[in-house]
């Protein structure tokens, strides 16, 4: 699995933010990732505190949301949800959809702490 | 001390996405058509290289990299006594190729002398998906023994496709694989994906299929 690298790409994503915003600490990373990314939420937790010792984000909590993949049915127009396997349209029965989310992988924000910014 | 937060929106993985900016400018610049091949173990990746290699000598200067997660080079041995430049790319254990180790092997081959080039990814239908590489095509072999529920199981992978092959058509007279349950699925992800039904072993279907990438190399040489 390529759960390292995942969460290096995370560290290096929010350490490059929280330097650009003077942070002495960052307190907490908040992560989308839809239900059709494949990424192991423990996984990334587990290297998540191997690999941010000595850096601004030691200690920072990860908060993982995750978007369920919700399908837009092309014949019919009903939108439906799927958790477990992809399924047809359960109103008409349609495989004609359109996938409206559930590809999610991003940093969405970080929570600092540090000198506020000068406004200017 | 207060807390403030900051707002990011930035996709994991971009820094590899911007390699593979980086790779695919390259080879657009050197009119070059590039596939990354990726399927699970044993679905027949050399195999569809090598029958890729049959049909097109003497029409097209293929160009092959090999990602394995060994260091052995029993791939790229195979792609050399077929008569075409290859380099094998060892991820030293990891679980797919990146646009980093693409890059080293961008750097270990002829260019100049390569209209198609083909990455084969390492075996894996979960992490090559993660990774964009900055092909043309993203390209996989799904084999018949493998069952048809795995577009149900692999969604993300079948997403980002330009081109299904369905290898070992002729195993289908003693595999229970339900074509229309396989299809139905790879429809709800993918709709309309170029799909080739292929057989390496008996070069069934192989015609239609590099009838099919030699245009797209016209193409991309007169783009």
């Amino acid at each position: 699995m390529h759960e390292l690298v995942v969460t290096e790409s995370i560290r290096d994503i929010a350490l490059r933010h929280a330097l650009a915003a003077g942070a002495t600490k960052v307190t907490d990373i908040y992560i989308v990732i839809g239900r059709l990314a494949s990424v192991v939420d423990d996984s990334v937790q587990f290297y998540w505190d191997l690999i941010c010792q000595d850096t601004l984000c030691a200690g920072a909590t990860l908060h993982f949301q995750r978007i369920p993949a919700r399908m837009l049915c092309l014949d019919c127009k009903q939108e439906y949800t799927f958790d477990a396997e992809l399924t047809p349209c359960p109103q008409c029965g349609s495989i004609s959809a359109h996938i409206i989310s559930g590809e999610e992988f991003h940093v969405d924000s970080i929570a600092i702490e540090g000198p506020l910014e000068n406004p200017s | 001390m207060t807390t403030r937060r900051v707002p990011i929106v930035e996709k994991i993985l971009s820094a590899n996405d911007q390699i593979a900016a980086v790779n695919h400018a390259l080879l657009s610049s050197l009119g070059i058509f590039s596939l990354n091949l990726m399927a699970s173990p044993g679905a027949g990746k050399t195999s569809f290289i090598l029958q890729t290699i049959k049909a097109l000598t003497g029409k097209l200067r293929l160009g092959v990299i090999e990602g394995d997660t060994a260091p052995v080079t029993i791939d790229a041995d195979k792609i050399i006594a077929a008569g075409m430049p290859a380099v094998q790319i060892n991820t030293g254990g990891d679980c797919h190729l990146d646009a980093v180790m693409v890059q080293n092997g961008l750097n270990q081959l002829p260019l100049a002398e390569i209209d198609l080039l083909i990455i084969e990814n390492v075996g894996n239908l979960v992490c090559p998906a993660a990774f964009n590489l900055g092909t043309h095509a993203n390209i996989l072999i799904a084999s018949i023994p493998e069952g048809d529920d795995k577009p149900y199981k692999y969604p993300n992978i079948y997403r980002g496709l330009e081109v299904l092959i369905v290898n070992k058509i002729d195993l289908l007279p003693y595999v229970p694989f339900k074509m229309n349950y396989f299809r139905q699925g790879v429809e709800m992800l993918n709709p309309g994906v170029h799909t080739f039904a292929v057989s390496c072993a008996t070069g069934e279907g192989i015609s239609a299929w590099t009838d099919w990438v030699v245009a797209q190399v016209q193409h991309h040489k007169h783009a």
